[in-house]
């Protein structure tokens, strides 16, 4: 069984706690971790759009280039450490939710985390990006709260009837 | 000319084409020396004043004031991801003001990357603010822009009295940006973060902020006194550079390297040939498209039009350009054009579509950028900004008054 857990900063301890929890022993793991493409991108348009200042090798780009590079490295060390079992880990740039519905091709399970508003249960606890990966994921998706999930008394009141009820 | 400025042939400095059009420009008449010269004498203490504001913002990241600004915002944001945008609001206001916008993109973007990688949180709407803030945050001073150096010389305002009139927009345009960013990043920043696992102190560089702070007060008693404020800047750059050089921590050859002598060379050629352009059909070309007065209406028309024009070209052209051309409705009407030509390039990735079509067409076959999310930010964030700073100089010409 393939499981790729999707690593992403700030909400990533969960997804490692998840695959402890529900992984089978045989699972192979990934630990999957994308860096948007446009960090690096922001950098080097604004340097780009310093006109006349020559001197390619001080883009601070690619110095976020390497930057994200070193600490992708780092995350996914600390959540291979938080795993503590055998494991693969993958690291890509590019569009994230592009990249991880492309990473979960034959998987068998996908944990990832809600990033959105966690203070209650509803819609908005998922954020833009993994709102695309939940709806293209072409496996089971396993999706867990970062934290204790907020209570029931947080969902939105059922909306009213769309007919009132009429005495026939 | 400016083609070749964006383009950038064999990785040539800009100045290897824009120095040699300079020259045609005078050869075939269409600037005439005198012309030429009375530019070049124009722009001369602005290209100095700049040089110096380039050496004085290396200098300070050799010093260590950009490592110990992120130290700083790792502790004082405690693990929070709005703390910390805050502070990088802080910062960034503060540095692209003091040493201009270059010190922001090119020195303290990797800091700012580095410190939320630091803390674990997502580092995406802590560099988008350094990016938008270089050009927003570059209205204060004369030194913060090169744009408001060259429209500095032109609007006759003392260094005070810039910042004086200023000094409304930059906040509001600031305020702007910052409610923009909470709400377009709200998901990255409930995200959350870990704490600094350690809690290193670096060694604060007292000399660097004591000569930085100096070399601000010596801009405000040099136009007090009536001196070019660029000997303020010279003075601190010089302070930092002998210390450096006598503690054997920079070479003459490095120094000079970080006063970027090809862009200054630049500078002086665009102004030369901008000049040229304008003096040949360009100015009554343009000249009915610019609202007269300074009026509310008036200063937006002026403001847009700049930022239009800024993101068309660029803003270095697009100042060069509008400044003869508004100079004689007064200071605000120059001030107007700084909102446009400093705000307005937030709205394009890479701050012009030209640089941005060139930069499409170079990376053809390369990872793509994203450009969806940046050009939505820019639209929440531009119009707003540009408008509530309009309004603030309005205010601030209305109080303060424009003499």
């Amino acid at each position: 069984m393939a499981v790729v857990v999707w690593i992403v900063e700030g909400t990533w301890p969960a997804c490692v706690d998840a695959a402890r929890a529900h992984a089978p022993a045989d699972a192979e793991i990934v630990l999957l971790h994308v860096t948007p493409a446009d960090i690096p991108g922001a950098a080097h348009g604004a340097f780009a759009g310093l006109l006349g200042r020559g001197h390619p090798e001080r883009d601070p780009g690619t110095r976020l280039e390497h930057l994200a590079a070193t600490s992708a490295e780092q995350l996914l060390q600390a959540a291979a450490d938080r795993l503590n079992r055998p494991c693969t880990r993958s690291e890509r740039t590019g569009r994230v939710e592009r990249e991880v519905v492309a990473a979960t091709e034959g998987a068998d399970l996908l944990i990832l985390a809600r990033d959105g508003d966690r203070t209650h249960l509803g819609p908005h606890s998922l954020g833009p990006t993994t709102r695309f990966v939940v709806d293209h994921a072409p496996c089971p998706a396993l999706l867990v709260w970062p934290e204790p999930a907020p209570g029931l008394s947080t969902m939105p009141p059922p909306p009213p009837p769309l007919h009132p009820p009429h005495d026939t | 000319m400016l083609a070749c400025a964006i383009v950038r042939p064999f990785g040539w400095p800009e100045a290897v084409v824009a120095v040699p059009a300079a020259a045609l420009a005078i050869v075939t008449g269409a600037i005439s020396l005198d012309d030429a010269l009375a530019e070049a004498e124009r722009l001369g203490p602005v290209i100095g004043f700049l040089a110096a504001v380039l050496v004085l913002a290396q200098l300070c990241d050799d010093e260590g004031l950009f490592h110990a600004c992120g130290a700083w915002m790792a502790r004082t944001a405690a693990g929070r991801p709005r703390r910390l945008l805050a502070q990088v609001f802080l910062a960034a206001s503060a540095i692209t003001a003091v040493l201009s916008l270059d010190a922001t993109v090119v020195l303290l973007t990797p800091v700012v990357f580095a410190t939320a990688a630091r803390l674990g949180a997502r580092p995406k709407p802590h560099v988008y603010a350094c990016t938008h803030l270089s050009n927003t945050a570059s209205l204060l001073l004369p030194v913060s822009n090169l744009t408001n150096l060259l429209a500095f010389a032109a609007s006759g305002l003392s260094f005070t009295r810039f910042a004086a009139l200023m000094a409304l927009p930059w906040l509001a345009a600031i305020a702007v940006e910052y409610a923009v960013f909470r709400r377009f990043f709200a998901t990255d920043l409930d995200a959350g973060a870990q704490a600094p696992p350690t809690s290193d102190l670096p060694e604060l560089p007292l000399f660097a902020l004591a000569t930085v702070a100096c070399t601000l007060a010596g801009f405000v008693v040099t136009s007090a006194v009536g001196i070019d404020p660029a000997w303020a800047a010279l003075a601190g750059a010089l302070a930092l550079a002998t210390r450096a050089l006598v503690q054997r921590r920079t070479t003459p050859k490095a120094l000079w390297r970080s006063a970027s002598v090809p862009f200054l060379a630049f500078v002086l050629a665009l102004g030369i040939v901008v000049r040229a352009v304008v003096d040949n059909g360009l100015d009554s070309a343009l000249g009915h498209l610019i609202p007269d007065g300074t009026g509310l209406p008036a200063l937006l028309g002026i403001a847009a039009l700049a930022a239009v024009l800024a993101n068309v070209i660029n803003n270095l052209p697009a100042v060069l350009v509008l400044l003869p051309l508004t100079a004689p409705s007064g200071p605000g009407a120059v001030l107007a054009v700084l909102l446009g030509v400093n705000i307005g390039p937030n709205l394009t990735y890479a701050g012009s579509l030209a640089t941005l079509l060139w930069r499409r067409i170079v990376h053809a076959h390369d990872a793509e950028v994203e450009l969806s999310e940046f050009t939505r930010l820019g639209l929440y964030a531009v119009p707003a900004s540009l408008g509530a700073a309009v309004l603030a100089l309005w205010a601030s010409l209305t109080v303060i008054g424009g003499g």
